[in-house]
C-alpha cells in the first residue's frame, strides 16, 4: 500500500488495519508538501479538519462500527462546491476569503461516508474555461509536463489525482470540465446523468448545463465514488428521483460482449490530432476483440453544439453571477460611504471578476436582451432540442457511444489564453452530452506518439444508464492495462520530491 | 450578421452592472465581434418548426411538504457579509440624496 494505491486497495488496508485513515491522509499532506508548489493544485488545505475527520474514523473503525467502503480514504475537492467554515473562492478574486454557512448536499454525503477531504483544488474562475488558466489565484501545472495545462476547468482535481495528491477528487461539468482534465492528465472522470448528483451548494454557473461528479485514477475508484454521491436530494428542484444505477457491479463485470458501440462520425477528422485520432482506434479495436459491436452513427447536429453552448452557458451565467452583488458575501468595493449601491456594486463586479467571467456575462446579457433573444438564446435551445434527437436516433442503434474526448493532448499553458475561439474548441467533443443531460466518462487509452501525452476516450450513455459506461470502462480499461503491463501513469516522468 | 459597436458592449456592461476601462470595453468589443461571429451559426438549422429544449430533463414545479426545518442562525446568515449591522445587512445607499 502506497500513495499510488487505488482507493479500493487503500479501502482494504484501512479495513485490514495495516494503515490508519490518520496515517493515510498525512502520507498524502507529504506528498502534497513535496509537489504542490510546482504543481499548484490546492488552493487550500484543511489539515486540522481532515486529521479530525480520519480520527474519528480510526475511532469508529476501533469500534467495530460496520464503515462505508471509502471511510478513511482521502479526497480533493474542488473549489466550486461549498464546505462548512473552509474557504470556497470559485477560483475567483469575488469570493475571496468567504467561508461559506453550510456544506454541499456532496459534501454531506463525503462526510457520512467517512471519506477525508483535504482541501479544496484549483479552478478556472467560476468553472469558466478549459485550462484552469482563468483562476485568479494563478495556473495548475499538468503533472506529465509542468509546462502544460492540466485541462479545465477542474485542472486541480485531474492534477491532484495524476500527482498522487489525492485517490480521489470531485469535479463539475458544464461542459467537459470533468472529462477533459481527464483526458489531459491520465486520470478518469465521469459526468453522471443530469440530476443524478445533486446541485445544492454547488455554485451555480449554467444551471441547466451543471453536474458535479466523481474523478479517479481508476474506473472502479470512479464508481465507488459515484455511488457515494449520487442519488435523489429533495434540496435540488432538478433531482432525479430514480435509484442510483449499480455502477460498482458494472465496472466490475468486464464482459462488453455483444455489446452495440456506436462511434459518432461527427467527433473525428478536423481538429483532432492524429496521436489522439490513433490511439483511439487502437482503444476502439481492443473492444472489437473483447466481442463488442461497432456501429458507424452520424449526429449532424453535433457540429452545432459548440455555438448552441457558447449561448446557452453565458445566458444562464450572466444570471446566475448577478447574486455576486457585494452585499451578502464575498468582496466589496468602493463602499467610502458616499458612493450609492449600484456604483460599488459595478466597481466590485470590475475588480472580482475576471475577463473570461466578464466576456461570458457580456455575452449572455447580449443573447438574453430583447431583439436579439430569439436569434441568439431561442435559436440554440431549438439546437439543443435538434442534438437531443440525434442521442435518441443513436442510442436507438448502440448502447453506448464513444469518441475521442478532447482533440488534442495537453496544450501549453499560454498557447491559447489570448484566444477564446480556439480555447473553446476544446469542448467540442465534450458539449453534445451537457446539452442532452446524458452520462459522459473519460479514461485514458494510450500516450499520443507526437507528444507522449496522454489520451482521453469518451463514453456516453443515455440518461440514467450511467452503469453503461463503467461496464464498457471497466473493460476497456482492463485490456489496456493487459496491453501495458502497468498503469498509464506509471509511464509520467517522476516529480521532483515526490514518493 | 451585423456585429456589435462599442457603444452597445458599453451599454451591455452598465446592464451587467460591470464598470469597464476604455481599454476594456475596446479589447471586448474586437472579441465579441468574433465571438457573436462564431455563434450565429445556430441560426442555421433553428427552423421554426423545431421546439426549443431549455432543460435536458422535463421539469415541473417542485414543492416540498410545508413543515418547519432548521435553517441559518442570524450570525451564520451573515458571516460572509461585507458590512452587517443589527442582524441585518449593511449596504451603501440606495437612494440618491436629492
Amino acid at each position: 500500500m502506497s500513495i499510488r494505491s487505488t482507493a479500493a486497495e487503500m479501502s482494504v488496508a484501512l479495513v485490514n488495519k495495516e494503515i490508519s485513515a490518520v496515517e493515510l491522509a498525512n502520507q498524502h499532506y507529504e506528498q502534497i508538501a513535496a509537489v504542490d508548489k510546482d504543481v499548484h493544485a490546492f488552493l487550500y488545505l484543511d489539515k486540522e479538519g481532515a486529521i479530525a475527520q480520519a480520527q474519528e474514523i480510526d475511532k469508529k473503525r476501533a469500534a467495530g462500527e460496520k464503515l462505508s467502503p471509502l471511510a478513511g480514504v482521502p479526497l480533493a475537492l474542488k473549489d466550486v462546491l461549498v464546505q462548512k467554515g473552509v474557504p470556497t473562492t470559485c477560483g475567483s478574486k469575488m469570493l475571496e476569503g468567504w467561508r461559506p454557512p453550510y456544506d454541499a448536499t456532496v459534501v454531506t454525503k463525503l462526510k457520512d461516508a467517512g471519506v477525508v477531504i483535504l482541501g479544496k483544488t484549483n479552478m478556472d474562475e467560476f468553472a469558466m474555461g478549459s485550462s484552469t488558466e482563468n483562476s485568479a489565484y494563478g495556473p495548475t501545472h499538468n503533472p506529465w509536463d509542468l509546462s502544460r495545462i492540466p485541462g479545465g476547468s477542474g485542472g486541480g482535481s485531474s492534477a491532484a489525482l495524476a500527482a498522487f495528491e489525492a485517490p480521489l477528487a470531485i469535479g463539475t461539468d458544464t461542459g467537459g470540465s470533468i472529462r477533459q482534465p481527464a483526458a489531459v492528465t491520465g486520470t478518469v472522470g465521469v459526468k453522471p446523468t443530469y440530476g443524478g448528483v445533486s446541485r445544492y451548494g454547488l455554485v451555480a454557473f449554467s444551471s441547466s448545463l451543471d453536474q458535479a461528479g466523481p474523478c479517479a485514477r481508476t474506473v472502479l475508484d470512479t464508481a465507488l465514488l459515484h455511488q457515494t454521491i449520487a442519488g435523489f436530494d429533495p434540496k435540488d428542484s432538478t433531482s432525479i428521483n430514480h435509484a442510483v444505477p449499480d455502477v460498482v457491479a458494472a465496472a466490475k463485470k468486464k464482459d462488453v460482449k455483444g455489446l452495440r458501440i456506436g462511434i459518432v462520425k461527427q467527433l473525428a477528422g478536423e481538429g483532432y490530432q492524429k496521436g489522439v485520432e490513433n490511439k483511439f482506434n487502437e482503444a476502439v479495436a481492443e473492444l472489437v476483440k473483447l466481442g463488442a459491436e461497432i456501429v458507424e452513427v452520424s449526429c449532424p447536429n453535433f457540429e452545432y453544439a459548440l455555438a448552441a453552448y457558447y449561448l446557452i452557458a453565458p445566458s444562464e451565467c450572466s444570471s446566475n453571477l448577478a447574486r455576486f452583488d457585494s452585499m451578502r458575501f464575498g468582496i466589496r468595493v468602493g463602499d467610502d460611504g458616499a458612493k450609492g449601491a449600484e456604483e460599488v456594486m459595478n466597481l466590485t463586479r470590475q475588480v472580482g471578476f475576471g475577463r473570461e467571467v466578464k466576456r461570458r456575462i457580456i455575452l449572455g446579457t447580449y443573447a438574453l436582451s430583447s431583439g436579439y433573444y430569439d436569434a441568439y438564446y431561442g435559436s440554440a435551445q431549438k439546437v439543443r432540442t435538434l442534438i437531443k434527437q440525434d442521442f435518441d436516433a443513436a442510442f436507438e442503434k448502440c448502447d453506448v457511444l464513444v469518441s475521442p474526448t478532447a482533440p488534442t493532448t495537453a496544450f501549453k499553458i499560454g498557447e491559447k489564453s489570448d484566444d477564446p475561439l480556439a480555447m473553446y474548441l476544446n469542448d467540442i467533443a465534450t458539449i453534445p452530452v451537457n446539452m442532452a443531460g446524458i452520462g459522459g466518462m473519460s479514461l485514458p487509452c494510450g500516450l499520443a506518439e507526437e507528444d507522449n501525452l496522454p489520451v482521453g476516450f469518451q463514453i456516453m450513455a443515455p440518461a440514467m444508464k450511467d452503469d453503461r459506461m463503467y461496464l464498457v470502462g471497466g473493460a476497456l480499461e482492463a485490456a489496456l492495462l493487459d496491453k501495458w503491463g502497468k498503469p498509464l501513469l506509471d509511464f509520467a516522468p517522476k516529480l521532483a520530491g515526490s514518493k | 450578421m451585423s456585429g456589435i459597436s462599442r457603444e452597445e458592449v458599453a451599454n451591455l456592461a452598465r446592464l451587467a452592472r460591470i464598470e469597464m476601462s476604455d481599454a476594456e470595453l475596446d479589447h471586448l468589443s474586437g472579441e465579441m465581434q468574433v465571438i457573436l461571429g462564431a455563434v450565429a451559426r445556430v441560426q442555421e438549422v433553428a427552423g421554426a418548426d423545431v421546439p426549443p429544449t431549455s432543460h435536458p430533463i422535463p421539469v415541473n414545479n417542485v414543492v416540498r411538504e410545508d413543515v418547519v426545518v432548521p435553517s441559518l442562525s442570524p450570525s451564520d446568515a451573515l458571516s460572509g457579509a461585507p458590512a452587517s449591522a443589527e442582524q441585518r445587512f449593511k449596504v451603501p445607499q440606495i437612494l440618491g440624496e436629492e
